[in-house]
């Protein structure tokens, strides 16, 4: 049987040739034979997976799992979603080519703007997450990643791109404001604010707790910022618009920097200026924080952005090689007891919510609807793209997180809870660390205390005890596969501090553009007050910069230096609050995707979005409702500050892990903080919710609402509907190409 | 013929990791401004390279975007 692929172009302009090629027939049964092939592999990888017990399996299979069925969902459940709900069409105008400015607007190659969306998306939170996770064994996190990403955060960065194309692309909250009305909306740009701290907060507490005592990790991260000034004041005023000149000498100023980091340790000034105090680094970054929000783009923001992209895809593709190359063995267990009990030390609950808590971005991240939302949809060139770009970069964001699981599921597991226990856990050093670990009843012969010194070693630390946060748990299996790969043990002290550089580096973007970020929004949102707060409307007042950098800074900075003086653990109180935090913010945008589609009258596929909607609300909530209410005072903040209020009362000094009155107010206020965190988090997103549910019911009984949908405007430019051109679409390009060259010949302009 | 196919298929691909990066990282907007320039506006003058993204930094101060976590 021959298959009949049906070919339409599409004009929008008779002078014009067509803008679109719509294409429709059934797939080749090449094609066909392919994808039951990558099914099938698929299957048996997810069996392998799921099913072994008892041994130990090979890294491998989850790789596999992983990509064969991105590959399927993306074929089959993301064309569903584009069919049903997104409905592109390529002779419409999208805002780059409507509003083509060739700065924040311009149509950019698909392939590219792919580049770009992955870049903003993916940081640090999908390394960090799944690493921290990782304490329930690699099943339920492997799981959670893929079907997570697949059924949920691919949806949501797919359908927000998609609404927000199809308004001039306009950001999240203005959206909000527009679909679910001034009160929903206020309350959404609220959420959206104090979320956004948080986050900024937690990151850069994981980034402290990678470089705290690490006299290496400090110099390397350092360094960055003259390596990132040197580069603005290259491309200002020696070279502009040279990138990629000056990005391959940062590079290699990058690597020089890890290099050298390893010999400044070594010396005593070395060691005596950049060995600081968890205390002191949270100092630093704050004060960074602030500068990098007031100082101009083009000196430290723009250039550090060049670096970390090249990094960030330089390093996942080593990662992925590393991998598939070395094969390591997975060490944990498919689930393990902590999943059932809930009293991991890592982060305590049990597998449901918290699981879905702890893995936030590489599964369902709803900071990524700010990206999709806003800057993305300005530079999409045909309306079809965005599945690629949505789902498609959503999807590789998944794969990293893969791959952040499998690097902390494939070291000892002992080392594991050694290195991500609490210091009030392990006592601080190898000898009470062996014997916290050794207690908790693991699998595989018991750890020592010279080997857990011998491990710090290895890779140029004085000590691996207690490096919670992630980062360090990442970096020390990344290291233990790319140096089984390349370069041996003698390069593993490389590989490590590579490792943290490039987290840390990530992290610091985000908290130098989420701090502006955020000053932007503060500032907007003062000046919409009105009256004499007016004047904060005005981008070049400087001193309302200064204002609100401060306010943003004195915000996440505090949050900062209570989880660096947790007597609990920073990460251990914390972590929950931003998973929870990431993902009402999914709930939120995907409030405003469900209340479009129900405006639009697809009551048939609303369970698209409204099922990772519902699910989300599910966990956060449900999460949520544990850390308040819990009387178990290891979940509930509440129940902790009580028992330590009590304790206090009684007359105690110390009490649990707090070992001082000091340490036993710090967790009294602390409780007290994150408490309050979560109820307002909870409260703002219900309101959200609520007002959704309203609009929903209203427009029902309508018979559906007008959306703030803008008007059809006809394409006049033509780009291929998916990543790869299809023939029809070559030939079709070729006509524009000539197009192009005969304009050329017969003089532009005309 | 196979080395040179080879070599063909290398050097292609070297082009295209090079056209990628470079596109990846801005280096063609300025060369697209001008386009852009020449068809909306003909005649004016489009300014400098170094002009050109100290506007788009400029646009950058004002307008910043997120960066993911």
């Amino acid at each position: 049987m021959v298959a009949r692929t049906q070919t339409e172009p599409i004009r929008t302009d008779p002078d014009l040739p067509p803008v679109a090629v719509l294409e429709q027939g059934p797939m080749p049964a090449s094609r066909r034979v392919l994808f039951t092939v990558i099914a099938l592999i698929g299957a048996v990888a997810w069996s392998v997976v799921a099913l072994a017990r008892g041994e130990q399996i090979n890294a491998v299979w989850i790789v596999f799992a992983a990509v064969c069925t991105y590959v399927i969902a993306y074929r089959f459940y993301s064309r569903l979603v584009e069919a049903k709900i997104v409905r592109p069409r390529n002779d419409r105008a999208t805002p780059a080519e409507l509003h083509d400015n060739a700065k924040d607007f311009m149509p950019t190659d698909r392939r590219v703007l792919f580049g770009h969306h992955f870049a903003a998306i993916a940081g640090a939170g999908p390394l960090v997450g799944p690493v921290l996770a990782a304490q329930m064994g690699y099943l339920p996190g492997t799981i959670w990643i893929v079907v997570g990403c697949v059924l949920g955060g691919a949806v949501q960065d797919y359908l927000v791109l998609s609404i927000s194309v199809r308004r001039r692309g306009r950001s999240l909250g203005q959206m909000a404001r527009d679909e679910l009305g001034r009160f929903g909306g206020v309350a959404a740009l609220v959420a959206v604010f104090v979320i956004m701290i948080i986050i900024i907060a937690v990151l850069a507490l994981v980034v402290v707790n990678a470089l705290a005592e690490s006299p290496w990790g400090v110099f390397s991260i350092a360094m960055t910022i003259p390596i990132a000034l040197f580069m603005g004041v290259y491309l200002r005023f020696l070279r502009p618009g040279r990138v990629s000149e000056v990005t391959v000498i940062g590079v290699a100023l990058l690597l020089l920097a890890i290099v050298s980091g390893g010999w400044v340790a070594e010396t005593a000034w070395g060691q005596d200026w950049f060995t600081l105090s968890p205390v002191a680094l949270a100092w630093w970054l704050a004060a960074y924080g602030f500068a990098a929000s007031v100082l101009p783009v083009w000196l430290l923001l723009a250039p550090r952005d060049y670096l970390s992209t090249f990094m960030k895809v330089g390093v996942i593709i080593l990662l992925a090689v590393g991998i598939v190359v070395a094969r390591p063995e997975v060490q944990a267990p498919a689930v393990s007891s902590f999943a059932l009990r809930g009293d991991g030390p890592v982060f305590a609950g049990t597998l449901f919510p918290f699981l879905f808590i702890t893995i936030a971005c590489g599964a369902l991240s709803g900071f990524h609807s700010l990206i999709a939302s806003g800057t993305t949809p300005k530079l999409l060139e045909k309306e079809s793209q965005a599945r690629p770009i949505g789902y498609g970069a959503m999807l590789t964001e998944s794969f990293v997180a893969v791959m952040a699981l499998i690097t902390a599921v494939i070291i000892d597991q002992h080392l594991y809870f050694a290195m991500n226990a609490p210091a009030g856990a392990t006592g601080g050093t190898p000898e009470t660390a062996a014997e916290y670990v050794n207690g908790l009843g693991l699998s595989g012969p018991p750890i020592t205390a010279g080997e857990i010194e011998r491990a710090a070693e290895v890779v140029g630390e004085e000590s691996v005890v207690s490096r919670t946060g992630g980062a360090p748990t990442l970096a020390f299996g990344m290291s233990q596969v790319l140096s089984s790969v390349f370069g041996g043990t003698g390069l593993a002290a490389f590989w490590y501090h590579f490792a943290i550089m490039f987290e840390a580096l990530f992290i610091l973007t985000t908290v130098d553009a989420g701090t502006r970020v955020a000053r932007f929004m503060l500032s907007d949102s003062l000046g919409n007050i009105g009256g004499p707060l007016r004047r904060f409307r005005d981008p070049s007042w400087r001193v309302g910069a200064w204002i609100c950098s401060i306010v943003v800074v004195v915000l996440w900075g505090a949050i900062l230096l209570m989880g660096v003086t947790d007597p609990l653990g920073g990460i251990n109180t914390l972590f929950p609050l931003f998973g929870i935090a990431n993902q009402l913010l999914a709930a939120v945008a995907l409030t405003v995707v469900t209340v479009v589609v129900v405006k639009k009258k697809l009551y048939r596929w609303v369970w698209i979005p409204a099922v990772p909607l519902v699910w989300d609300l599910a966990v956060t909530m449900t999460a949520s409702f544990q850390k308040i209410f819990s009387s178990e005072p290891r979940i509930g903040y509440w129940a902790q500050h009580r028992a330590f209020q009590d304790a206090k009362a009684a007359g105690e000094e110390t009490f649990g892990v707090a070992t001082s009155p000091e340490a036993m107010d710090a967790v009294i206020r602390n409780t007290a903080i994150q408490g309050t965190l979560s109820i307002i988090f909870a409260v703002l997103v219900l309101i959200v919710a609520a007002v959704g549910v309203v609009v929903m019911v209203r427009s029902v009984r309508a018979g559906g609402l007008p959306t703030s949908e803008e008007p059809d405007e006809p394409s006049r430019i033509f780009a291929p509907r998916g990543m790869i051109p299809t023939a029809a679409e070559r030939e079709v390009q070729a006509l524009w190409d000539a197009r192009e060259r005969e304009r050329t010949v017969t003089g532009a302009g005309t | 013929m196979n080395a040179r196919r080879a070599l063909h298929a290398l050097t292609r691909t070297g082009r295209a990791v090079r056209w990628y990066t470079a596109a990846l990282l801005g280096e063609h907007d300025y060369a697209r401004y001008v386009a852009h320039v020449a068809r909306v506006h003909p005649g004016t003058d489009p300014g400098s390279e170094a002009a050109y993204w100290r506007a788009r930094h400029a646009d950058q101060d004002a307008h910043p975007g997120a960066r993911c976590c």
